[in-house]
């Protein structure tokens, strides 16, 4: 359960943006979670809700955006479905991995500002 | 308050960030990496399920080494540390990192390991993960590549079960290959399974009872050296000496200790010592001490 250790580095972050910003309050975050970034959106929002409990983001509302895991072809551009075979049958390349399908990010905060 | 008639209300303000969420672990890793390079040694993130034969293929390898590779070791095990003590009896120098109830090793529960174990005098240094498809694979420990070891009595699927794993993998063992005559398995199944989650695969089939496939495997090990062993002889070229750090402030560890680098550093790139004491130095460079790195990596030679 990574997830929790996730949601720590997550609240961390935003506290230092709050410091920074001289925030009064956090109304919302939008984390991405990548198909292939090894986390279930469900384990962190559950982790988020125990997690948050005295932290900054205690009333924040959480959304997370969950990015479909894409491959294709690095010659031809052809997409490469999922659950077929890692390479492109025309080029005979592997396929190269899409952006975001495994990434992990904090991408934007609501801060209530004086 | 209010900008426009000074009421005193407060504003909602969106702030875009799009930070990596593990971004902290990830300056810990390429620390751990240039203390790997900076020794020439070859650091591997061995993963797999419990009980897929991690610690029986690293007891075969210094068995079939025969004293031609040096290797050593950390290995993560929730309470005990039965695996380093293994390991030990195999003749690797081993240290256990023990975990608890984490599932997964972090790039800072590695650095912390090495203190105090002489993992810089071996050629190849084995990270043991714990024994776990899922969590161990997002976390970069600064190895130079990722060894998964997957037994062939997991079942033909596991590889389309555990994606995220086998996406990140350098080289797949196929582990206790000599039960495959007891089982009712079909090893090319398993192969088409890792091409369908790994695009570049590479699979080695291996027993560490009857010493199958170590050859080959011994032969990779050999050839994932050869970068680390050519860069820091290129390094070593230029600088034939070693050097504390002066920068002994920035490498404050979590667990207090601070420690100096008795050897040589890779000084081509910028030495990044964030470490789990992150803030610290944030506050340090808001504060206006800038550590430009080639202030930093000027030696007294
Ligand atoms: N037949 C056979 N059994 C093996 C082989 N390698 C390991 N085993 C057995 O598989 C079991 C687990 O092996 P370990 O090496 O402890 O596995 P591990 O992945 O290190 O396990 P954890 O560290 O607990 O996750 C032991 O009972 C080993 O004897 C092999 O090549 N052939
Ligand atoms: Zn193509
Ligand atoms: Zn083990
Ligand atoms: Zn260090």
């Amino acid at each position: 359960m990574h997830e929790y250790s996730l949601v720590q580095a997550v609240v961390e972050r935003i506290e230092e943006e709050v410091q920074k910003q001289r925030a009064l309050a956090v109304h919302a975050l939008t984390v991405s979670v990548g198909e292939l970034g090894g986390v279930d959106p469900e384990l962190f929002r559950t982790a988020f809700e125990t997690f948050r409990q005295g932290t900054v983001c205690e009333k924040a509302a959480l959304t997370v955006r969950v990015v479909p895991a894409t491959w294709s072809c690095p010659a031809c551009g052809k997409a490469i479905e999922k659950g077929a075979v890692l390479r492109c049958p025309a080029c005979d390349l592997p396929a190269k991995m899409g952006e975001g399908s495994d990434g992990l990010t904090l991408d934007r905060v609501e801060l209530e500002v004086p | 308050m209010c900008t426009t008639c000074g009421c005193g209300d407060t504003e909602l303000v969106p702030v875009e960030l799009h930070d990596k969420i593990l971004a902290g672990n990830d300056r810990q890793a390429a620390h751990n990496r240039e203390h790997f390079l900076g020794h020439g040694v070859l650091a591997l993130n061995l993963m797999g399920s419990p009980g897929a034969g991690k610690t029986a293929v690293l007891e075969a390898t210094s068995r079939f080494a025969e004293g031609r590779l040096k290797l050593s070791a950390v290995s993560a095990d929730l309470a005990t540390d039965n695996d380093a003590r293994r390991l030990e009896k195999a003749g690797i120098p081993s240290k256990a990192i023990t975990t608890f109830q984490a599932c997964h090793l972090d790039a800072a529960m590695v650095h912390h390991a090495l203190d105090g174990f002489p993992w810089d005098r071996s050629d190849v240094f084995f990270i043991e993960n714990v024994g776990n498809l899922v969590c161990p694979a997002i976390y970069d420990l600064g190895q130079a590549a990722n060894v998964v070891a997957l037994s062939v009595t997991e079942g033909e699927d596991k590889p389309i079960k555990y994606p995220v794993m086998f996406q990140k993998a350098d080289l797949v063992l196929v582990t206790k290959c000599d039960l495959v005559p007891h089982l009712d398995i079909d090893l090319a199944r398993i192969d088409d399974a890792i091409s369908r989650v790994m695009p570049n695969p590479k699979v080695l089939r291996v027993s560490a009872r009857t010493g199958e496939g170590l050859a080959e495997w011994f032969a990779w090990l050999e050839e994932q050296r050869r970068p680390i062993v050519q860069g820091k002889g290129a390094h070593m070229h230029g600088h034939a000496h070693s050097h504390e750090h002066t920068h002994s402030h920035e490498h404050t560890h979590a667990d207090g200790t601070v420690h100096s680098h008795p050897h040589a550093h890779v000084h081509e790139h910028p030495h990044e010592h964030g470490e789990a004491k992150a803030e610290e130095h944030q506050h340090e460079r808001e504060a206006g001490h800038a550590h430009d790195p080639a202030e930093k990596h000027e030696h007294r030679h």
